[in-house]
């Protein structure tokens, strides 16, 4: 199975180890993923909160790139990029709308790249499928699976899953072993856009969300977005200033799944987490 | 010869003020066969009848135009008139000036023009008029009542008490419906059994009605006055008419204690796991009426086991004295003849759990509902804190039976949410919340109650003071505010409800620290209600509530005569408002059902049945059954043709056969093809 690729300015920078972990988890289910070429800033949160036309162009053009690749699914790691494309995409239905911006983007558009999160590249390959091929049992894995917040939201656009309750996660990972636990922060907010502005404000909502996820019996959380990674595992030490009792090791979707296909954590840059990844008993 | 009198209404300034009615007297009086051309300011009043009247006497005339409103509002007044002035009431028609000219322009000389053309276009119609005769139908003097809750109950007594049999079918093994359940009731606080089960046992116990539990309807068939509706018969392996009621049986039940009662909308509690719970063989709650009965054929191991051919359990039947129990019985089809049908299924709650019925409405998962056991919705809660519930009206919560010191009561769960798919107010919500508070406070002193809501709608006699009273007197706390999400903590070693929400009067955040929470879910129609309503040939909106004929001047009656709603089944209401709104459907029953015939519009579909070719086109299209495929014979009994016929009591006139006949044999008397094509040809002029 071949599919597009974006991905996007996290996983070029900040998140590299995101990539490397997707990489490598994604190949060891042959999946292969034809990068964009010369692929541009989906618009994120700025785009959207300034020009409403720059915020579809910016993953209008991504999408044209897409297409002349004759790439029919595309791919993005990170949850805002995602949520991003797949919004484009659904105004680019409008006829009056893809006719405007093909003409600022200088590119064909024909609406038709579907766009997937994580989630979705593993029900494309199969749950089932990735439970066969899988080589050890995450068994010492207690997770506490955190969906964030755009991973579902907005419902309208994103059409996936109990967007207040999602279970895809725990679906996948209790399939390959592990004991997802029931929690209450799945779709809490982390801070998300205030990680640089507000840090005192971040370290309160990572530390509901940390401890939360040790008050439910979790020995690890789980993401599936790398800004959500940076604030729960990069700024930890924050939320263990405001008492948390723990470390709380942050691990990618792609590491577990990668490590029951058999993969060193290594290889999936587990090793450059800045919170320790040792799990409790 | 014709001889028309065109009449034209200023309607006070509804219609003067953008039409000249002179000139639209003088202009229509020149039309071919209008005889006399008048206006007036009010057509509708006593002189201005009098004036139609007069006319119709002196000149003889053939025909009238009333040129005024619609014919909605004012066409049987008109017709009333004529006729006591001796025109056949069929030989009047209106043009309507108001609605659909004068209301809508602004231009008062183009608006004169289409005023002329609107009575040109009905004076011929009214030329190619004949004389009509209504059609009498026989009635059939019994009543049917369709649920037995508060609303179906205090119909069924009203149209006993008025001399008629009823008969009443309720779908659950008691009649008593959701205000059985409910713990005190607004604004007097009275104690809703209290004042319900005697009427309960009335109907039991009246000679006029015949009560038919455990029973739906299945089909309906016929027209007004003359109903055949066959109904279900649920088999209910006890035969009640040998059964005393002692309770040997349910007592016996090996799975007594067990399973979850509906009439509790199946409470549970942690502490005590029998608590709430009843037998496979159980009457639904002590007062039920009939005290009788009802095997549960999913949970019963008699039942369950004769599936696999074994015959297992069967206690009830070795204890019953009376040899009441059948463990064969089955259901049973009962036919039966009425003049008239009430609808009263009630509503239930929007369910808040993820899955809905209609796919268009969603829940709300950030509640909790479902995952967390203290988070109750308000019917729930009535149960909890009612005398008779499972607790015996100790506020206990259902996770580990402790007293709650804290309650977070949250408004509008799904009423006037867009974004979940519901646009309505539920109306009773504000009125049962604070009723709620109050309960609580009465029994638990020292405890807090916390309100969020959007806005406090308390309409209605001593209803607002009754708010007042729970915020001031009973001290509950009201936020006006909604919450966003509920989490599951434990504090101390004490299960909590984290309830984050918003106080939009301070603008800050709010969190309690609750130990239960009460969702005050939307009201929705009974599950069925869209089906049966098509079994009735009723109208419902989006939702599922049934539709009045018109919501002001005719809130009980339907669209399908002969049938009438009342209660929640129409929209939200409250206890005094659907009590009020049984009685009048029960008079307006009354009132059909005292004449000894009906007389129905004889506006409506004949077929030529010499040109008819039989394709059954019509049939099929009929949307009230009314045509049927008749054979034609001679004397000696050789089939000559078959052709479609049209029963004149069903046939509402609406016209769909005419549309659909492809050999044009069908025609829709006083509004035949001829008249439309003469009303559009009269423009081309």
């Amino acid at each position: 199975m071949n599919i597009g690729y974006y991905p996007g300015c996290a996983l070029h920078g900040s998140s590299d180890d995101y990539e490397t972990s997707v990489r490598a988890c994604l190949k060891a289910l042959g999946v292969q993923l034809d990068e964009l070429q010369d692929w541009i800033c989906c618009g994120a949160t700025a785009a959207h909160s300034i020009n409403k036309k720059l915020a579809t162009a910016l993953p209008a053009r991504n999408l044209g790139i897409a297409q002349k690749m004759n790439l029919d699914r595309l791919f993005a790691p990170c949850p805002m990029c995602s949520m991003e494309l797949k919004k484009a995409s659904d105004e680019l239905q409008n006829d009056e709308v893809r006719a405007e911006m093909e003409k600022i983007v200088e590119t064909p558009l024909s609406g038709s790249v579907d766009v997937l999160n994580l989630i979705q590249v593993f029900q494309a390959v199969g749950y089932d499928v990735i439970a066969e091929k899988a080589t050890r049992k995450l068994e010492e894995f207690k997770p506490a699976c955190y969906y964030g917040c755009l991973l579902t939201r907005p419902p309208k656009t994103l059409k996936f899953d109990d967007f207040e309750h999602p279970t895809s996660m725990d679906e996948l990972l209790a399939k390959l072993g592990a004991s997802p636990v029931e929690w209450n922060c799945k779709t809490v907010c982390c801070g998300g856009g205030l990680t640089l502005c507000d840090a005192d404000g971040v370290a309160q909502m990572s530390h509901r969300i940390l401890k939360n996820a040790l008050d439910s019996g979790a020995n690890c959380v789980v993401v599936a977005c790398p800004m959500c990674q940076v604030n729960l595992d990069m700024k930890q030490a924050d939320a263990k200033k405001l008492g948390l009792a723990a470390d709380v090791p942050i691990f990618y979707l792609t590491d577990l799944v990668g490590m029951a296909l058999g993969l060193k954590p290594s290889q999936l840059d587990v090793h450059r987490h800045f919170t320790q990844t040792k799990l409790s008993k | 010869m014709a001889k028309i009198g065109v009449f034209t209404c200023w309607c006070g300034e509804n219609i003067a003020r953008h039409v000249d009615c002179d000139a639209v007297s003088n202009a229509v009086a020149k039309l071919p066969g209008v005889h006399c051309s008048l206006n007036y300011k009010y057509m509708c009043s006593e002189p201005g009848q009098n004036m139609i009247a007069d006319k119709i006497k002196e000149l003889g005339l053939t025909g009238v135009v009333v040129a005024s409103c619609s014919p909605h509002m004012h066409l049987k007044t008109f017709r009333k008139t004529a006729e006591n002035a001796g025109l056949n009431p069929y030989l009047v028609e209106m043009a309507n000036i108001r609605e659909q000219c004068s209301w809508v322009h602004s231009d008062r000389e183009i608006a004169t023009a289409k005023a002329i053309e609107l009575i040109g276009m009905a004076v011929e119609k009214v030329r190619r008029n004949h004389a009509l005769e209504p059609i009498k139908v026989p009635v059939t003097k019994r009543a049917l009542v369709i649920g037995a809750g508060v609303a179906g109950i205090q119909a069924a007594l009203d149209v006993a008490a008025g001399g008629v049999e009823v008969v009443v079918v309720e779908k659950e093994p008691s009649v008593g419906g959701k205000m059985a359940g409910l713990s005190e009731t607004f604004p007097t606080l009275d104690c809703s059994q209290c004042i319900l089960t005697p009427r309960m046992v009335e109907v039991g116990q009246h000679p006029n009605i015949k009560l038919m539990t455990y029973c739906e309807v299945e089909k309906v068939e016929g027209f007004v006055g003359n109903f055949k509706v066959t109904i279900r018969k649920k088999a209910r392996y006890v035969d009640i008419t040998k059964c005393t009621g002692c309770g040997a049986c349910w007592n016996a039940c090996p799975m007594k204690g067990k399973i979850d009662n509906a009439f509790d909308f199946n409470l549970g509690f942690g502490h005590d796991k029998k608590l709430g719970k009843r037998s496979a063989i159980y009457v639904p709650f002590p007062q039920a009426v009939p005290a009788r009965p009802t095997v549960d054929a999913e949970n019963c191991l008699r039942l369950k086991s004769m599936k696999n051919g074994k015959e297992l359990c069967g206690v009830c039947q070795k204890q019953c004295a009376a040899n009441a129990i059948n463990f064969h019985d089955q259901d049973e089809l009962i036919e039966i003849e009425v003049g008239a049908i009430v609808v009263a299924t009630g509503y239930q709650l929007y369910s808040i759990g993820k899955e809905q019925e209609n796919p268009n409405i969603q829940g709300y998962a950030e509640y909790g509902y479902g995952k967390y056991k203290d988070v109750v919705d308000s019917l729930q809660f009535e149960r909890i804190i009612s005398a008779s519930g499972p607790t015996g009206g100790e506020p206990l919560r259902p996770s580990d039976g402790r007293v709650p010191e804290k309650i977070v009561f949250i408004q509008c769960v799904g009423s006037r949410d867009n974004a979940k798919g519901i646009t309505y107010c539920s109306k009773i919500c504000c009125m049962y919340t604070a009723k709620h508070t109050m309960l609580y406070k009465h029994k638990v002193h020292d405890g807090e109650a916390h309100v969020f809501y959007m806005d406090i709608r308390s309409g209605g006699k001593k209803y607002d003071e009754f708010v007042r009273r729970a915020i001031e007197q009973d001290g509950a706390i009201y936020h006006r505010g909604r919450v966003s999400k509920i989490e599951e903590q434990t504090v101390d070693g004490v299960k909590k409800l984290m309830v984050y929400g918003a106080d939009t009067l301070s603008g800050k955040p709010v969190v309690v620290e609750a130990d239960m929470v009460v969702l005050a879910c939307a009201m929705t129609p009974t599950t069925g209600a869209p089906q049966l309503a098509q079994k009735l040939s009723v109208g419902y909106d989006e939702y599922g509530f049934l539709s009045e004929s018109h919501p002001k001047l005719r809130p009980v009656e339907t669209n399908a005569a002969g049938v009438f709603v009342c209660g929640a089944c129409q929209g939200p209401k409250d206890i005094p408002e659907t009590v009020a709104q049984a009685s009048a459907a029960a008079g307006k029953v009354l009132i059909m059902l005292s004449q000894p015939n009906l007389t129905r519009e004889p506006e409506i579909a004949r077929v030529d049945e010499r040109l008819c070719a039989s394709c059954g086109a019509c049939v099929k299209a009929c949307p009230f059954q009314a045509i049927t495929k008749e054979e034609i014979r001679d004397r000696n009994g050789n089939l000559v043709k078959t052709t479609s016929r049209v029963n004149p009591g069903l046939c509402m006139g609406c016209g769909t056969c005419v549309a659909v006949c492809p050999s044009k044999s069908v025609d829709l008397v006083g509004f035949t093809d001829d008249q439309i094509y003469a009303q559009v040809e009269s423009l081309a002029d």
